[in-house]
């Protein structure tokens, strides 16, 4: 266990790195001067050249990398261009909102998906299968945008029950917060339940068929004790593995719902920080996503190693 | 279902809040969204519109400042007098000024600021503003007296903008973070992403405002926005991003709509130098292939002003050229054969990301094609298009909105990125820079308006428009944005 472990590790670090200089080279070669976009149409070139400087923007490109690179190892990711505060910060303030949103869609899309797939599956192929495999499509094929927009219309501009976006800090307190969150949270999870549900389902019914279950079947279980004994647990696996991939999906990937309804979260600060040219900001985030990405798989791959123990033997 | 089950809900609703409303407190707040958050809160460090809409006169305050009616009155100083050769002002400051930190506002900062601006380091993003400046002395602790090299006809105005603002060395440091200014709102919060918070000042030398505090929202989703205002999360909506929803706004008795004017002048900006645009006869051939109002209709749902020059419609001294360049496709392709080019050329057309430019070139597109004229349409970012079009002067056509006011003078500076190069203009506005008479004045920008429109330099679209959505009872909302503002004091709710 612990060298597969370590053998994981290794390769988390090395597609870090690789990931740290793709990021730097592909921002930095795109067109715009961050200085440029701050001063506007009526700069003048002495005033740019100061900003620049102001910057740091006048050292060359190794150089900006290797400080880059040496200041995320020992925690300080650089100041904002734009802003002008630590980039660090700023992404702290940010996860505030991305982090407990992502969890909360994560949790919301759990508590549909799993019992839906097992009802699905354990009554393959009668009506409350088809209903359930009716709704998972429509949840797959639906934007989660326009979820958002009519869970907008219905229960913010409608009903009024909540506000149309925004988020008020958890300064305010628990409850007004996760308040906020739930429009956005229901609005990443439905699309993710659907797709859940659906893996959940297919996978049960492949274990169903298995030779062990006709064994544990032939050992006096009933179905159903069958399914919740030795079904479940085999079925995990690729369950766990789209886990995985949706909590990053929900990290990285709520900047449309974080447009929709204005939440000031991570995929907010990297829109904004594109736009503007922001590039220490933007490569940052991204690094820090990369990052999230990777040891959510490195994280997975343990759990894969928990639930089946053939492979922590294999390594 | 749910809909009919609110309406059906709604009278009941109303009873219940109209028994509640009677006791209630004067509404003492107010909630302004708009779309773009400012980068940081310095008027004096960027060129960023969200800025000046948070602090100027709100914040921050300089020695003049800009009405909503687009006139300039005094604000720190309190009079001025002007020698007769135009050239030094004497600044008579308002007593018993503070500034948030409780240091008090003299003439040492106001000479700091107006230095600071014009320095050598100075990241101003107008500085151009301040470079006829020789001199600023301090006379006394009251008195500044600031020396032009020599006379300029617009000081005061430039005084004005949102660049000019008088801060104070004390806190300068912290300014883009911790903004301390003299106005009547001191800064309490800002929660990045999502909003800046203001208080009213008590110790504030002029008038208490009727609010004691606000709210600036960030909300850049032109969807969200809609979404936002008919919520009621958000009581005002300056420079409401969505036309195509203002008709449903209008009809409802809870909300009002504001359509003013704003300093934007939307032009199909013209590289004068790149062939085959060098041929006068090319510009004119653009500018008669332009239907105006239909890209009004199409792109700004109606919302906006034809021009025909580049100036403001709502300007005393604005000049309606717009017949000079008629839509007329059929002298178009006359214009273009006798230039030489009757089967049309192909030419590029950036477009930045404001849907006045994304939607209105499409449709410039279209019309240009009708005469002949290929032009392919690339979609940039504003960094992208700061650093190609306007930066490297590598580009055909483009659409923007020049929002700077009066800003006429862009035309006598031929290394400006549309490149036109006319030494008689060049004269023109030097003249007009030395004159303060003001009828003189009006002449040599009506002068101005009609070289530049009779020479094509650009294809000049319309007026941007500045529009507004707030509850009904939201009163002494700017109408117009003579510049980027949003003047809280002069807000109120009405009883």
């Amino acid at each position: 266990m612990l060298r597969y472990a370590l053998k994981r590790l290794l390769s988390l670090c090395l597609s870090l790195i690789v990931a740290s200089v793709v990021i730097f080279a592909v921002i930095e070669v795109a067109p715009g001067d961050p200085a440029a976009f701050m001063l506007g149409v009526n700069a003048q070139p002495d005033t740019l050249a100061a900003l620049r400087a102001e910057l740091g923007l006048d050292v060359p490109k190794l150089q900006r990398y290797l400080a880059w690179v040496g200041g995320m190892l020992s925690g300080d990711f650089g100041t904002s261009y734009t802003y002008r505060t630590p980039v660090a910060q700023m992404i702290a303030d940010r996860l505030w909102v991305s982090l407990p949103l992502a969890l909360y869609a994560l949790a919301l899309s759990t508590a549909i998906a799993f019992p839906a797939g097992i009802y699905a599956a354990a009554r393959r192929g009668q009506p409350g299968d088809m209903a359930v495999m009716g709704a998972t499509q429509l949840g797959v094929a639906v934007p989660n945008f326009w979820f958002a927009m009519m869970l907008v219309l219905i229960f913010a501009i409608n009903l009024r029950w909540f506000g149309a976006g925004g988020f008020p800090g958890w300064d305010k307190g628990l409850w007004p917060g996760i308040h906020a969150l739930t429009l956005p949270a229901i609005a990443l999870a439905l699309p993710q339940a659907a797709i859940l549900a659906r893996v959940m389902r297919s996978s049960l019914l492949d274990i169903l068929g298995e030779d062990f279950m006709r064994t544990a079947r032939a050992k006096g279980l009933t179905r159903r004790q069958a399914l919740w004994r030795h079904g479940l647990r085999n079925a995990l696996i690729p369950v766990l593995t789209i886990i995985g991939l949706q909590f990053s999906f929900l990290l990285a990937g709520s900047i449309i719902i974080e447009q929709v309804f204005f939440l000031p979260g991570l995929g907010r600060l990297i829109f904004q920080a594109i736009s503007s040219r922001d590039l220490i900001v933007v490569e940052s985030v991204v690094m820090l996503l990369v990052f999230a990405v990777i040891s959510v798989n490195f994280l997975v791959d343990l759990a894969y190693a928990a639930v089946d123990p053939r492979l922590r033997a294999r390594t | 279902m749910a809909i009919s089950f609110t309406r059906a809900l709604a009278p009941a609703l109303a009873a219940t809040a109209a028994l509640f409303a009677g006791t209630a407190w004067a509404q003492e707040d107010i909630t302004v969204a708009m779309q773009l958050e400012p980068p940081h809160l310095d008027p004096t460090g960027a060129a960023a519109q969200a800025i000046d809409s948070v602090v100027y006169v709100n914040i921050f305050e300089g020695l003049t400042r800009f009405q909503g009616d687009g006139s300039i009155v005094p604000l720190l100083a309190e009079s001025w007098e002007i020698s007769e050769d135009g050239t030094t002002y004497t600044f008579k400051l308002r007593d018993g000024v503070t500034f948030h930190d409780g240091t008090a506002m003299d003439a040492e900062d106001v000479k700091f600021s107006l230095d600071r601006a014009r320095a050598e380091d100075s990241a101003n993003a107008q500085k151009a503003l301040f470079a006829g400046i020789s001199e600023v002395a301090v006379v006394d602790p009251l008195t500044v007296e600031v020396t032009l090299s020599e006379p300029n006809g617009s000081f005061l105005f430039n005084l004005a903008w949102g660049d000019a603002v008088i801060v104070a060395p004390e806190s300068i440091e912290d300014i883009k973070t911790a903004p301390v200014g003299t106005g009547p709102y001191t800064f309490s919060e800002w929660v990045q992403g999502d909003r800046i918070e203001v208080t009213r000042n008590p110790e504030y030398w002029g008038d208490q405002p009727a609010l004691a505090s606000a709210t600036f929202k960030f909300i850049s989703d032109p969807t969200a926005a809609f979404a936002a205002v008919m919520a009621e999360d958000v009581d005002v909506f300056t420079g409401f991003p969505a036309p195509e929803n203002l008709p449903q706004f209008e009809a409802d008795p809870r909300f009002q709509v504001l359509v003013g004017s704003t300093e934007g002048e939307t032009i199909l900006s013209t590289n004068n130098k790149q062939p085959p645009f060098d041929n006068p006869k090319v510009r004119q051939a653009l500018a008669h292939a332009i239907d105006r109002q239909a890209i009004i209709d199409g792109a700004m749902f109606g919302y906006g002003t034809p021009i025909g020059t580049h100036f403001a419609p709502h300007h005393p001294a604005y000049l309606d050229l717009t017949g000079n360049s008629a839509h007329d496709p059929e002298k178009a392709r006359a214009l273009l054969a006798e230039a030489g080019f009757a089967d049309g050329f192909e030419t590029t057309l950036h477009l930045p990301p404001p849907s006045y430019a994304r939607r209105g070139g499409e449709i410039v597109a279209a019309q240009l094609a009708e005469v002949g004229i290929t032009a392919e349409i690339t979609n940039v970012e504003w960094a992208q298009w700061l650093e190609t079009v306007f930066r490297g002067k590598d580009f055909g056509l483009t659409i923007v909105s020049h929002t700077e006011p009066m800003d006429i003078g862009i035309y006598a500076r031929p290394d400006y990125y549309f490149q036109y190069d006319n030494a008689e203009f060049q004269s023109l506005m030097e003249t007009l820079n030395a004159t303060t008479d003001p009828d003189k004045r009006t002449e040599l920008l009506q002068q101005a308006q009609t070289t530049i429109a009779e020479d094509y330099v650009n294809g000049y679209l319309f007026q941007l428009a500045n529009l507004s959505v707030a509850k009904a009872e939201v009163q002494g909302l700017w109408a117009n944005a003579p510049t980027a503002a949003v003047d809280l004091a002069a807000i109120s709710w009405a009883e």
